[in-house]
């Protein structure tokens, strides 16, 4: 049985790293993919600039890349897990084509589907995603598993003048779920309050 | 009546940007297709419109969606085969109540070459009603703008998904042996 180099790696809180993720919020547009990154970002707090998915597995990154594009103005970050991103594999593609300054793809790897009982997922053996995403065209590719890396990756999620991606290394727990409202006509519409166009 | 000019310089997939445009479109997602090379090309060379290129067509279900949320309106081109790769993703507008409109162009329904086009093909319409997208069809290219236009309308001002469905006949049979 082989392991995918770089699994001796620390790993870290899901939590607390979605915690340095939105330390500073400062109009950070997000989008969570389904299942546990969406209940770690109500843990940190619920905000009108959060739009949550409860569905659409695969769908995260491309939702992000529609924002980002429709509003230059703003910084977006994608939040959401291995077994979401590798459902939708392609979208690293589309991304590394279109490349906008203003996204960011963060992915929580913890190599499992927590939601379904924590059976492997394609990271835990044989799939790197930071490899991936370089394949892609996405230039700015960050391997984080140190709380401290992982704060200044946040401080350039504000910065950045190109399409960053990160995989984020986290520890295969199910911390307490904090489920926001899963009603996503009030999900869009508040968002779409917050950013003035609705 | 239209003045024979007129006539003689619109053509159907023209009309389809015109309306496209009409209606605001910024965004446009796309899987290649033959019938939908020079709407591609049109939309493309438009400062106006970002054009998305695809790797499936379902990525471009999440991409109106998020464009919806940044306050632009999105538009998807596609192929009969690609719709049937966007069904579950078509519960994230259904969900939420995304605008999106799909044009698509039909494969597999009228003098097809290849068989492995009919299975999805003769499918397409069903597929997109199963997902409660509200489907039209131009069969003839008198009715391109003025169904593009009507779908366009009732999926920006209702929240709703709408489709054309670009018949093969329109559009003409592909040519396999050139």
């Amino acid at each position: 049985m082989s392991t995918r180099p770089g699994d001796n790696h620390p790993r870290m809180d899901r939590r607390a790293a979605m915690h340095t993720l939105l330390a500073k919020r400062d109009g950070l547009l997000l989008v969570t993919g389904l299942g546990s990154t969406t209940y770690d970002a109500a843990a940190v707090g619920d905000n009108d600039a959060n739009f949550y998915l409860w569905g659409a597995m695969g769908g995260a990154a491309m939702i992000g890349l529609g924002l980002a594009l429709a509003r230059p103005d703003r910084r977006v970050l994608v939040v959401t897990g291995d077994g979401d991103m590798l459902m939708g594999l392609g979208a690293l593609a589309t991304i590394g084509v279109q490349r906008p300054p203003n996204l960011t793809i963060a992915v929580f790897d913890n190599g499992r589907y927590a939601e379904t009982g924590m059976q492997a997922s394609h990271t835990d053996t044989a799939v790197e995603l930071t490899g991936v995403a370089r394949s892609c065209g996405i230039e700015a590719v960050f391997d984080l598993y140190h709380e401290a890396a992982l704060a200044e990756f946040a401080g350039l999620v504000h910065s950045a003048h190109e399409t960053l991606f990160a995989r984020v290394a986290i520890r295969a727990d199910e911390p307490p779920r904090v489920l926001p409202t899963r009603d996503g006509v009030f999900l869009k519409t508040r968002f779409r309050h917050a950013l003035g166009v609705e | 009546m239209r003045s024979e000019g007129a006539t003689a310089a619109a053509d159907w997939r023209d009309e389809i940007f015109a309306a496209l445009k009409a209606a605001d479109i910024r965004q446009v997602g796309y899987v290649p297709d033959a019938g939908h090379a020079r709407l591609i090309e049109l939309c493309r060379a438009d400062p106006d419109i970002r054009t998305v290129s695809l790797t499936t067509e379902e990525e471009g279900i999440a991409l109106a969606a998020g464009a919806w949320l940044g306050g632009q309106r999105c538009a998807l081109l596609m192929q009969s085969s690609g719709v049937g790769n966007c069904i579950n993703m078509l519960s994230l507008p259904k969900a939420c109540r995304f605008p999106l409109t799909m044009l698509v162009t039909m494969r597999g329904e009228w003098a097809e070459f290849n068989p492995w086009q009919v299975a999805m093909g003769s499918k397409t319409q069903a597929a997109l009603e199963l997902m409660d997208v509200l489907v039209y069809r131009a069969e003839q290219a008198d009715d391109v703008a003025e169904t593009v236009t009507a779908a366009l309308d009732i999926a920006f001002n209702g929240s709703l998904v709408t489709a054309v469905l670009l018949a093969q006949r329109l559009i003409g049979a592909k040519q396999w042996v050139k």
